[in-house]
């Protein structure tokens, strides 16, 4: 994952005059993008909408102009903080949140997302922290959080957290123990086959839209 | 009234030491209370919350879904599924909507499925605690077991945002939604209505990512509690309640102010009004205590007023 | 009046009794109203209290009734007695329900009920029962002008009716428009494709109809007459002339597309790949069943591009300045017959507001998901270069300058101009100045013009709020997008009415009887021609070009052409038009009815000449909310601002009155009056009214005019407080006593 394989290089030949197609049959919910009608609710309602470099909108707006590498390399999806303001707002019922996390994870499957984008390194370490064990561990996730810029960012980070820390830990909110060992599914073995299987599957469909 | 009983999905963030370990105690003692039995999934697995968006496919995010509800199925039949986490509750309404939808993706789950030797029958329901105690217990019932009242303290309902949208509990708007609120009054409590933050994002899961923009979010959900007179925040979300608690401190360092505003679960003022003590309501686990929680807690009430 | 008998009758009911000495009003009526008879009820509107009236009217005689009860507004049918001249004093909603229920207004409240008994029995006295309109007309068909969508729609409802039409169309065909497309804009469930005309099939059932006779190729040279009376001269392209009666017409002669000619900057007629909507339908009908070419060179359409608001919407005033209504969902229909050919061709709407009237949101959504993409943004020009188009346009999301290269085919958006005719209300020198001169459609042999009134870019003036069906030309009804921009879906919903109403005004004027607003009024002007002095006021202010002009100019009235506003009463200097049941003298006599009290009484006396149709129900329902004004006023309804003579205003200033409060309709291009002008004449002539105060030594606050509608209920008794405010800054009039 990470780079464009030639698979996917020869599937977007076709696309190359028209994004909006590309994202259609390539981005989770992306066939919902044509049905936008402009009206900026969904601008208006964001969380972090003023840092938003594209608003849901414009991004819409974007995909039909065929700006297919500025919406890509956008660090605007980036911004969804998951609220679903837009969704329950958007008067033509768009899944707008779907389609922001949908473009964020094609952008990032095709390598084009911008590097160091911190949710986009969130996500991975979450990801790849839940699947290990079936659970997350709390603290070796926010510790690879930390660290995900080197050892010594990690200790300014952690230094700089260290009272939350040590409130958690005082609160029994926070177990120091799970660095060595933490919650976890019986059937991590079971766990693993199934995701492999799931993702196998995931890229033979994305294979068969050619 | 018959005991209620439902499969039990309790998420990460409630394990044992989990950073919503307090609402697990809370919900436990609400729940003995209101003769609910939960029992938790067998090996039930992460539910990739909102965030995994990135990384994983949306069969796969499917797929880790429906390994809980084939769990939930085979060892706890016609049982609801109930969360208490309001991301959990969400991602497994989506994941059961979308199956529901398509029978490719539906038929790709149970491939995925397989190979960890199980199967997903899309039989069982995916309930939020908020639902079962609105919609199948009711207000009316809620007021039963109770041995104390919150003698008006006045508490801001905040609802945040997963626990109201996209899918809310039935009944209730988006933009004002009044449940909350009304489980504190039930309670004895008095809701502030006006609190006008109620649903506004507290940051999610971008508290770690993007800390400025989400704690700017959590200064305006704290502060207005305070301009309405608040003795404490309410909220049904274990991630509002870690952002808004725990990120306080940090704010007051960075920007100078004095934000001490407790945050607590709805279960955690149920657990109280029930006659539980700090312990059994999860008070020990507050970052920032609640003071007026603790001492009604802490009050001796005559047996069987009610 | 010999055989004059008169009759009070009182009513105690609804709390008037309580608040009001029913005996005082009793001789009030009695020695001063000099009512032969009076009568007190407890409950008049019963059965019994009907029956009470009904008896005098046949044992005792009774010609003249005075009812002192509520609002004549209310209780219309149980004092129904069409036979009988009847005034109705308004003691409930305009005194004991608008007074506050306190000892110290007491006083004031039994002077305001005296008042209001006085000038009812003043007021009955001067009414005559209206006789009946002499100017019957029989004819029962209806002249349908114009035979597309809409003329044909009218044609065939008029027939479904019982009625017969006459179809006179200017072309050698039917259809206009309509027969032109390829397809319709979808107008029924589930709104998503293009439907069929239907044109043919209607022409079909026109032809096949017995009731419908069709002149193709013939214009109307000539119409006379009124509703029930038209004599209409045809004139056939080959050179035969007939004349025909017919009771009234249904003007739809449609519009003209926008010259697309006009908009150089879009590239058209440089290229014949830039066409307008017209044009592309043209393209589709030629095309059949194969894909659409490319007019140039007949290549392979792979992309269009729709150019809305193409000289609409435009500000800059060179080409239309309002939207046309139509013209997005017609995109959306054309873009559709490229999409459903071939789902590859690229369409884009490049709009500014997508507008879809009724249930085009969902023909919009459907184009959405067949891959119509649908652009914010402005168009700033069309370039072509070879067999292909530059579409350059500034984004509005985006916010940028663009363009859409290599486009086969150019679509404007153009909009539609009315067929009106001539515009009667242009200056006559700026007509004969024109380039081009405007042909009429009817050629009215009407003193005020040849054609129906215009409001606004051509379009015919109707009321657009109440009444959009009426013209200004009773009898005479547009329909379609003669009235204003429409589609087919809306000029068929319109046309029904409009035959709907030519029916109506056929039986009004077989009847005699006045069309709305006054529907059913039998009364109608009266002229005393011995001493009209010709000025010709009346025979120009009419907003309904009712009043013709004989040899001499003295007024030849047309009683059905006519609305019964007064506006010719109002006008008239010398005080020679009247109606039976509403008069100078009418109103005259309920001014001097009532007691003015003298300078030092510190009470001032208010008149309130109030619309019946907007001020006097608000003024009502202010009572009926509780809403109390001044017990200063003294409210009288006309039937509009216009009827107001200026003897009123120099007789009530003289009988002492300290203020006139005129509360007529909004006027102007969003006008509410009734009667389309009248408040807006009355608003001319008051405001040349302070000169006459000016010479009698009067401040110009005793007359004020205002704007009231419906609904200001709770705003009237504000105005009412106000203006009693500044009378009383302004001190008591200084004429008192003198009359």
């Amino acid at each position: 994952m990470g780079n464009m394989t030639e698979l996917n290089e020869q599937a977007l030949a076709k696309y190359r005059n028209s994004f909006l197609h590309e994202v259609e049959e390539r981005v989770e919910e992306g066939d919902w993008v044509k049905m936008c009608m402009q009206c900026g609710v969904c601008a208006g309602s964001c969380t972090f909408g003023p840092h938003w470099e594209h608003s849901p909108q414009k991004i819409f707006m974007m995909i039909r102009a065929g700006k297919r590498e500025e919406v890509l390399r956008s660090d605007s999806m980036w911004m969804c903080t998951s609220c679903y303001n837009c969704v329950v707002r958007c008067p033509r019922k768009l899944p707008i949140t779907q389609i922001m996390h949908g473009l964020a994870q094609y952008a990032h499957r095709l390598g084009v997302a911008p590097k160091m984008q911190p949710t986009r390194d969130l996500s991975l370490i979450f990801w790849n922290n839940c699947i290990k064990t079936g659970r997350v561990n709390e603290l070796r996730f926010t510790l690879s959080l930390y660290f995900k810029d080197g050892l010594m960012a990690g200790i300014r980070q952690a230094l700089s957290m260290q009272s939350i820390a040590l409130a958690l830990l005082m609160a029994k909110r926070l177990n120091p123990l799970e660095f060595f060992k933490g919650h976890e599914c019986k059937d991590k073995a079971g766990i693993h086959r199934m995701l492999k299987k799931a993702q196998e599957i995931e890229s033979r469909r994305q294979g068969a839209h050619k | 009234m018959a005991k209620k009983e439902y499969a039990f999905y309790p998420g990460c963030s409630s394990q044992l030491r989990g950073s919503a370990s307090n609402y697990l105690v809370s919900v436990n003692t609400m729940c003995e209370k209101l003769d609910v039995k939960l029992t938790p999934i067998p090996d039930w697995n992460c539910c990739g919350a909102s965030i995994s968006y990135a990384a994983a496919g949306e069969l796969t995010r499917h797929v880790m879904t429906a390994r809980n509800f084939a769990l939930a199925e085979q060892h706890l039949p016609g049982q609801d599924i109930v969360a208490t986490c309001a991301a959990c509750w969400l991602g497994g309404r989506e994941t059961k909507d979308k199956l529901d939808a398509s029978s490719q993706m539906m038929a790709d789950t149970n491939e995925a499925l397989k190979e960890a030797g199980l199967h997903y029958k899309a039989e069982a329901q995916m309930r939020h605690m908020v639902e079962v105690l609105v919609e199948d217990i009711g207000y009316e019932e809620m007021k039963k077991p109770m041995v104390k009242s919150l003698e008006g303290a006045k508490i801001a309902g905040y609802v945040g945002c997963q626990t109201n949208r996209p899918f809310g509990i039935a009944g209730e708007s988006f933009e004002n939604p009044l449940y909350l609120d009304k489980l504190v009054e039930t309670m004895g409590g008095e809701a502030l209505t006006k609190y006008e933050q109620k649903v506004t994002c507290c940051g999610g899961s971008l508290a770690f990512s993007e800390p400025a923009k989400s704690q700017k979010q959590i200064r305006d959900i704290v502060e207005s509690a305070y301009d309405h007179g608040a003795e404490m925040i309410v909220t049904p979300c274990p991630l509002c309640q870690a952002n808004v608690e725990i990120y306080q401190s940090e704010i007051n360092r960075k920007q100078g102010t004095k934000l001490a505003m407790p945050v607590v679960y709805y279960s955690q003022l149920m657990a109280v009004a029930y006659g539980g003590n700090a312990k059994q309501a999860g008070l020990d686990g507050q970052v920032i205590p609640s003071k007026k929680l603790d001492e009604i807690a802490a009050k001796v009430v005559p047996v069987a007023t009610k | 009046m010999s055989d004059m008998k008169t009759a009070a009758y009182l009513c105690t009911g609804c709390g008037i009794g309580e608040r009001l000495s029913a005996a005082q009003l009793a001789k009030v009526a009695e020695r001063e109203g000099k009512m032969h008879l009076v009568r007190q009820h407890a409950f008049l509107c019963s059965s019994g209290g009907v029956q009470l009236i009904r008896d005098d009217l046949e044992r005792e005689g009774v010609t003249h009734l005075m009812i002192a009860a509520c609002s004549r507004r209310a209780k219309t049918e149980a004092f129904h007695f069409p036979n009988t001249a009847m005034s109705r004093a308004n003691l409930r909603e305009g005194v004991i329900w608008s007074q506050p229920d306190t000892e110290e207004a007491r006083e004031t409240t039994q002077e305001m009920a005296d008042d209001y008994v006085r000038m009812g029995c003043a007021e009955v006295k001067k009414m005559k029962l209206p006789a009946g309109n002499p100017d019957l007309g029989h004819a029962r068909r209806l002249l349908v002008v114009g035979g597309g969508i809409s003329g044909m729609t009218a044609a065939l409802e008029a027939s479904r009716a019982g009625y017969r039409a006459l179809m006179v169309e200017k072309s050698g065909s039917l259809g206009g428009w309509a027969a032109r497309l390829h397809k319709r804009t979808a107008f029924r469930e589930p709104y998503t494709d293009p439907a069929d005309t239907g044109v043919g099939e209607m022409i079909a059932a026109l032809q096949s109809d017995p009731n419908i006779e069709i002149v193709l190729n013939a214009s109307i040279a000539k119409t006379d007459g009124a509703p029930g009376r038209f004599k209409v001269e045809i004139a056939v392209e080959s050179g035969s002339a007939r004349t025909e009666d017919v009771g009234a017409i249904v003007q739809a002669t449609g519009f003209s597309t926008y010259d697309a000619a006009k908009l150089p900057e879009f590239a058209y007629g440089k290229t014949p790949n830039v066409v307008d909507q017209a044009g592309l339908e043209r393209l589709a009908r030629e095309a059949g069943a194969n894909p659409i070419r490319r007019p140039s060179d007949g290549g392979e359409v792979k992309s269009v591009v729709f150019v809305q608001c193409a000289g609409q919407r435009d500000d800059s005033g060179i080409h239309l300045p309002y939207c046309s209504g139509f013209c997005c969902a017609t995109s959306i229909k054309q873009a559709m017959y490229f999409k459903d050919a071939n789902p590859a061709v690229d369409t884009a709407v490049i709009y500014t507001d997508l507008r879809v009237p009724g249930n085009g949101e969902d023909f919009y959504r459907s184009a959405q998901s067949k891959g119509v993409t649908f652009t914010k943004g402005k168009v700033t020009g069309v370039e072509p270069g070879g067999n292909q188009c530059k579409v350059s346009f500034r984004d509005l999301i985006l916010d940028e300058d663009t363009a859409i290269s290599d486009v086969d085919l150019v679509v404007l958006a153009t909009g539609q101009v009315p067929n009106s005719g001539v515009n009667i209300g242009d200056p006559e020198d700026a007509v004969a100045d024109a380039e081009v001169k405007p042909i009429s459609i009817l050629n009215l042999s009407y003193r005020q013009g040849p054609d129906l009134p215009q409001l606004k870019y051509g379009f015919t003036d109707s009321h657009f709020i109440c009444f959009p069906y009426e013209t200004r030309r009773t009898g005479i009804y547009a329909a379609g997008p003669v009235r204003r921009p429409m589609d087919i879906a809306q000029a068929t919903e319109d046309a029904t009415g409009a035959a709907l109403k030519g029916i109506q005004a056929m039986e009004n004027a077989h009847a005699g009887r006045a069309a709305h607003p006054r529907s059913g009024d039998l009364s109608f002007p009266i002229v005393r021609l011995d001493g009209c002095t010709q000025c010709k006021r009346c025979t120009v202010e009419c907003p309904f070009g009712a009043i013709d002009e004989d040899e001499k100019t003295y007024p030849v009235f047309n009683e059905s052409r006519c609305r019964r506003c007064g506006t010719c009463m109002g006008a008239c200097p010398v005080r020679v038009i009247s109606f039976e049941n509403y008069s100078v003298d009418t109103v005259g006599a309920q001014i001097k009815a009532v007691e003015v009290p003298d300078e030092f009484s510190e009470k001032p006396r208010i008149l309130v000449l109030a619309c019946e149709n907007d001020a006097y129900p608000a003024i009502d329902m202010a009572g009926m909310q509780k809403n109390v004004y001044s017990a200063f006023v003294r409210v009288i309804p006309v039937r509009c601002l216009g009827s107001v003579n200026a003897i009123w205003i120099t007789d009530a200033l003289t009988c002492g009155y300290d203020g006139i409060m005129m509360m007529g309709c909004k006027h102007g291009d969003d006008y509410q009056c009734h009667f389309v002008k009248g408040s807006e004449l009355a608003s001319v002539r008051m405001s040349k009214i302070g000169d006459t105060l000016t010479q009698m030594s009067l401040e110009t606050e005793r007359v004020a005019t205002y704007e009231v509608a419906i609904t200001d209920m709770a705003r009237v008794p504000r105005l009412i407080d106000e203006y009693a405010a500044v009378i009383n800054k302004i001190g008591m009039s200084p004429l008192k006593g003198f009359a």
